[in-house]
């Protein structure tokens, strides 16, 4: 019953990682750059909803909803500010600033916030499900997370495939010359990546702080590293890959944490990285890169 | 219809083009002729935006393109088929045509899918298939009929026949010819200038960034210089 346990714990924490690497994969997918502020996003997020509800007094929908928006405005505005005037910079330029970013959103965060950690109350109230008469509970946050997961996930491959916009983020990501030849914006469709992602970062950022309490200006770093880990391990730029990297990455880190050491359970999560690398350097659901005639 | 006017473009400090100037009319097939590295590809890619030239003007329907955006460019009624084709390999056949009419809004795209398919059967059965599957001819037919979808006044291809085998470019050129007498003006960009020349009405010969010599294409096809560089004999 405790390997099922930890099976579910797996998949919630995943499926937190799961969201993440979505923002992460999308925008590699369109931009071509690893955006590392992407974790910070995360954090920006946990705060606005805390605030929210801590000091304003709001409710937990009307909570989530404030930092969805406030960090869909920061990414689109972290974009345009950032990231587009680099847009024919050579790409380490641009990562760099990427990671400029994150000292610049944290910081700010410690400035605003101190660096005590806050203590979040979680925003399910969902009771727990009880299984097996009683010997396998599962939380309410741990079944909220995973439903929005596959909810989200479900949602962004209809978006991809059934709309306008969803489509032409396709055709950018793929060439954006020819694209901007069809008649689309390429830079709307960068703009409209960003917002996604960081509107996905800040629902994953309330989910993680609901399951783990703690809020400090770092929180964002190391899940926002886990999930570059997923993205990558499940074939970066690809959705479905973000989806089964991201769980596959909360399996592994609770099952190393149960059964080999909880020390070193990261350092499994990055060797299982590597292994898949080895093997299959496109990750897991990578496409091999096309050759040019 | 276009009045390119002694455009100028530089890859970083590579001076690609230096002071070409030519003229395409309604209702004409113009292309322009030369070899790997003349700049023709560059010239077409600073028509449709996706390059600034430097100086010089560029006017389309007696508007100026200069610092007008790409997407917008198309919205104008000026399309690029562009080199290697460059179909949306992960995406289906109907998903790339679809894509070409995104200027367009959804209700008007119906007819022209329907124009499409009629000019080429095959895509209509597989409009399905992703398109990374397909043929280099098929691939050049969608690029083709992508390119359609925005219902261009000016169409721009280049290099239709380039990795064709000589059937497939002699079908895509009877092609270029029908869209032609349909009413679509014709920018063609080719290093087969024999093939370019026995559709167009004029041509241009560009030479390592510079135009050097524009006639009819009669005229052309009978020019000692241009036979013995560019035809064979």
């Amino acid at each position: 019953m405790t390997v099922l346990s930890n099976l579910i714990n797996g998949i919630s924490l995943g499926s937190i990682y799961a969201i993440i690497a979505l923002g992460y994969t999308m925008v590699y997918g369109i931009a071509k750059m690893l955006n590392f502020a992407h974790g910070d996003v995360i954090m920006v997020g946990g705060y606005m909803a805390f605030c929210a509800m801590t000091y304003l007094g709001w409710g937990v929908l009307p909570g989530i909803l404030l930092a969805v928006i406030i960090c869909t405005v920061l990414g689109v505005v972290v974009e345009k500010l950032a990231y587009k005037p680099l847009r024919s910079a050579p790409s380490l330029a641009v990562l760099i600033t990427a990671i400029g970013v994150s000292y610049f959103l944290q910081n700010t965060a410690l400035l605003i916030w101190g660096s005590d950690p806050k203590v979040f109350s979680s925003v399910v109230s969902l009771p727990s499900l009880k299984l097996f008469d009683g010997q396998l509970s599962i939380s309410g946050v741990t079944q909220v997370t995973v439903i929005s997961c596959v909810i989200i996930m479900t949602a962004l491959v209809l978006f991809t495939s059934k709309t306008k916009i969803g489509k032409a983020m396709r055709a950018v990501s793929e060439d954006k010359g020819a694209a901007q030849l069809m008649g689309i914006n390429v830079n709307s469709t960068i703009s409209v990546t960003f917002a996604i992602g960081s509107g996905l970062a800040a629902l994953a950022g309330v989910l993680l702080c609901s399951a783990y309490p703690t809020l400090m200006p770092t929180t964002g770093s190391m899940p926002g590293i886990k999930a570059f880990t997923a993205a990558v391990f499940g074939g970066i730029g690809s959705i479905p890959g973000a989806m089964v990297g991201g769980i596959l990455l909360g399996i592994i880190e609770i099952f190393g944490k149960a059964y080999i050491s909880t020390q070193l359970s990261d350092a499994i999560v990055f060797a299982v990285l590597i292994v898949v690398l080895l093997v299959k350097p496109t990750g897991l659901l990578g496409k091999p890169i096309n050759e040019k005639v | 219809m276009l009045k390119v006017n002694d455009i100028n473009v530089y890859y970083g400090s590579i001076h690609a083009i230096k002071g070409v100037s030519f003229e395409v009319k309604e209702g004409e097939i113009v292309t322009l002729i030369g070899a790997n590295g003349a700049g023709k590809s560059t010239t077409l890619n600073t028509v449709s935006g996706l390059l600034d030239s430097t100086t010089g003007d560029i006017e389309f329907m007696g508007k100026s393109l200069k610092g007008i955006a790409p997407h917008k460019i198309v919205g104008m009624g000026l399309a690029q088929v562009p080199e290697g084709r460059r179909v949306f390999q992960n995406m289906t056949v109907q998903e790339n045509l679809e894509m070409g009419a995104y200027t367009r809004r959804t209700s008007e795209v119906k007819d022209s899918l329907q124009d499409v398919f009629q000019r080429f059967p095959r895509l209509y059965e597989r409009r399905k298939q992703v398109s990374g599957t397909l043929s280099g001819g098929e691939q050049q037919m969608l690029a083709m009929g992508r390119a359609m979808m925005s219902k261009p006044k000016l169409l721009m291809l280049d290099e239709p026949s380039m990795g064709l085998a000589p059937i497939l470019v002699e079908q895509i050129f009877d092609i270029v010819k029908e869209l032609n007498s349909a009413g679509t003006t014709i920018l063609l960009v080719e290093q087969n200038a024999q093939m370019a020349l026995s559709i167009a009405d004029r041509g241009y010969v560009l030479e390592t960034g510079k135009v050097v010599l524009s006639a009819t294409s009669a005229e052309l096809l009978e020019n000692d210089a241009v036979k013995k560089a560019y035809l064979g004999g």
